[in-house]
């Protein structure tokens, strides 16, 4: 099948929902770019990470909007562009600047719903970029998915492979709740096999990576693929895993979390966020609610240590979990 | 007044190596050894220290993520900051903050800041210790253009005019935030008049004169000393070099950088304006080039040998119990 990178398939899916409904919206900073530029040209950046581009001269400029540097402006016109009967993309550069437009997000994006006692629903989709690896330091590479997912109201993605950004790009637009869709910088450019055209994938179901006996694995967005190679070298030893990847944090498929537990007994959590009040610690929290019958041993939670995000390539390094890190976890899980 | 010649050779000697550091590292970030992203200040150097010259260690500043020439200016150890650049155990922030996070709290320097519109209101706070404590110092806002699009600036210019802190708010317009040019993002591209709104003067002066910089500066130093509360510099300048190494700048017509190291570059018309004026002679100049070439030189020669940061260093600096 066709490849494409999770830049490519994102931008499809963009495009392919731009071009079937005209409510969808893109705004943000520099998602075209080049506006009032000196050499005329439009669409000079299509999104600082090139995930937008090529939607202004398809859609125009009522459709694309370029943004001043107004974070709390953009997220709030989003909002008001969704009760005014759009289908609002907005796009944050960094998830890290939620800090800036957090009023919009959690006070008022997710509560109009409920609190306006269901007469609205403010479809808004917020992407951004997300994660460590890449040595943009302590205000560029958070992760700070916990955060969005501790508030009712909001729904929350987190992808990790092109495939799946462009089948829950396009379940996120259509939704009528508001969705904060984190794309891990570091895997933009990693292809995978995705088909043309228009297809969904639904939130609330995990992916069922891969399928083995003796110990369940979770992993969020670009972990999922570092298990994997963690599995691999296992492998060689016999030892086998159910790799899940929730892909929604907000609603969480915990059921296939319980089923996988009953057959292998053992789980271990892989997240680069820090570990308190994390989305790892939230899925041990429910295991051990539901399914503690199921547990032979300890949860273990793979996570980064409870300090910001370092500079240096080194400590980079040191603090994101490593497949060597999740290989030596997982074996000493299972030998236990 | 004119600036005694120590003082002018000395703002001399900072914006030289504003430029050649920055100069130089774009050169080194080629190599691949430099980590993550950077912003070159080069161009705008007579504005970082046109503000600075008048400032001491106790005077305050909140720079951006193009912050290198205002930690320079403000007296920053050059080659702390190199090995801080390249991610090294013994950088000025031990390898933790990188380019965008470069902080001398001894050098009253509040940090280099990755959020756009994240200085103004912390160099408000550090205006209102100043007032607390009546010593007689200032505390200064470096943004861009394109922060001043930035709600959290407007609350600390109102903030700081409400408080009467003395705080000066320095608006570098190079033209650009990113990849979108200041005339579209930055409605009226008034931004002294913005900040009159607010209530408080606001000057409009020429970014690649020093001497525009460094008078208008003066000005609302003295209203801030003296009790008069906050001001406002919007300073017209240009970038040398893309938003960040690698940016192909597509948005800008092509001759146009070669066009403003013509015509804008501060160092050349400071050299024109102190030999015109015989303030300056050009051997005393030439000779500060070429202490700033070797410093450079070792700066950067002492950050690739220097040892990066362990493991251990992860989690210094931070309460960690679990
Ligand atoms: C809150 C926030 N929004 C967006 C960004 C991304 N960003 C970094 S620099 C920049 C442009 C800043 O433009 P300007 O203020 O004019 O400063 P310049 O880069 O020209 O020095 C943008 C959009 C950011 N770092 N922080
Ligand atoms: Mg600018």
């Amino acid at each position: 099948m066709r490849q494409l990178s999770m830049r490519d398939a994102i931008n499809e899916a963009l495009h392919l929902e731009m071009a079937r409904d005209p409510r969808v919206i893109v705004l943000g900073e520099d998602v075209s770019g080049g506006a009032g530029g000196t050499s005329g040209q439009r669409d000079a950046a299509g999104g600082v990470f090139g995930v937008t581009k090529g939607l202004l001269p398809k859609f125009g400029e009522d459709r694309v909007i370029d943004t001043p540097i107004s974070e709390s402006a953009i997220i709030g016109a989003a909002n008001g562009a969704a009760l005014a009967g759009m289908r609002p993309v907005a796009e944050l550069m960094f998830a890290d600047f939620l800090g800036v437009c957090f009023d919009q997000v959690f006070n008022q994006a997710a509560k109009f719903r409920y609190m306006f006692g269901g007469k609205t629903a403010c479809p808004i989709v917020i992407r951004t970029a997300t994660g460590a690896g890449m040595n943009m330091g302590a205000q560029h590479s958070q992760s700070m998915y916990a955060l969005v997912t501790a508030v009712p109201g909001l729904k929350v993605v987190v992808p990790s492979n092109a495939y799946d950004a462009k089948g829950l790009m396009l379940t996120a637009i259509r939704d009528d709740d508001p969705v904060v869709f984190f794309e891990h910088k570091a895997i933009y450019p990693r292809k995978g096999a995705v088909p043309e055209g228009d297809y969904t994938i639904p939130f609330g179901e995990a992916a069922l990576v891969r399928e083995g006996e003796h110990v369940t694995v979770v992993a969020i967005g670009r972990m999922v693929s570092f298990a994997e190679k963690a599995l691999d070298a296992l492998a060689a030893e016999g030892i086998t895993a159910d790799l899940i990847d929730p892909r929604t944090l907000s609603p969480l498929d915990d059921e296939t979390i319980y089923e996988s537990l009953e057959n292998t007994g053992r789980l271990v959590i892989v997240d680069e966020s820090p570990p308190r009040c994390s989305v790892a610690s939230d899925i041990a929290a429910l295991v051990a609610s539901n399914a503690f019958h199921a547990l032979k041993a300890p949860i273990v939670q793979i996570t980064a240590p409870h300090t910001p995000v370092p500079f240096a390539r080194e400590l980079e390094r040191a603090y994101v979990p490593s497949p060597q890190s999740i290989e030596a976890a997982i074996r000493r899980l299972v030998k236990q | 007044m004119p600036l005694p010649p120590d003082r002018l050779l000395r703002a001399y000697r900072q914006m030289k190596t504003i430029r050649e550091f920055e100069e130089r590292l774009h050169v080194e970030i080629q190599t691949g050894e430099i980590p993550g992203f950077t912003h070159l200040y080069s161009g705008q150097e007579a504005v970082a220290v046109g503000i600075c010259e008048h400032l001491d260690d106790a005077d305050w500043i909140a720079s951006t993520h193009r912050g290198h020439g205002h930690c320079i200016a403000k007296g920053c150890d050059v080659t702390g900051m190199m090995l801080e650049i390249y991610g090294r155990r013994d950088g000025l922030c031990k390898g933790k903050g990188g380019s965008m996070h470069i902080a001398d709290m001894s050098k009253g320097m509040l940090g280099a800041n990755a959020i756009v519109g994240g200085g103004p209101p912390i160099a408000v706070g550090a205006a209102i210790a100043c007032k607390a404590r009546r010593d007689g110092k200032v505390a200064v806002a470096f943004g861009g253009d394109g922060s001043c699009n930035q709600g959290t600036v407007f609350e600390a210019m109102n903030l700081a005019v409400v408080l009467k802190a003395p705080a000066i708010f320095v608006f570098e317009d190079n033209g650009y935030s990113e990849h979108t040019g200041a005339d579209y993002a930055v409605g009226s591209r008034d931004i002294a008049g913005r900040a009159r709104g607010f209530g408080m003067p606001a000057e409009t002066c020429d970014g690649s004169d020093f001497f525009a910089v460094h008078a208008a500066m003066g000005r609302a130093l003295e209203r801030a000393r003296n009790g008069g509360g906050p001001s406002t510099i919007e300073a017209k300048t240009t970038r040398f070099f893309g938003h960040f190494e690698g940016d192909p700048m597509l948005y800008r017509a092509k001759d146009e950088v070669a066009r403003h190291r013509e015509t804008m570059d501060c160092l050349r018309i400071f050299r024109a304006r102190v030999s015109e004026r015989s303030l300056l002679d050009s051997a005393a100049l030439d000779a500060v080039d070429a202490e700033v070439m070797a410093l450079i030189d070792r700066s950067v020669a002492a950050a690739r040998s220097a040892a990066p940061p362990t493991a251990a260093d992860l989690l210094t600096d931070v309460y960690v119990s679990y």
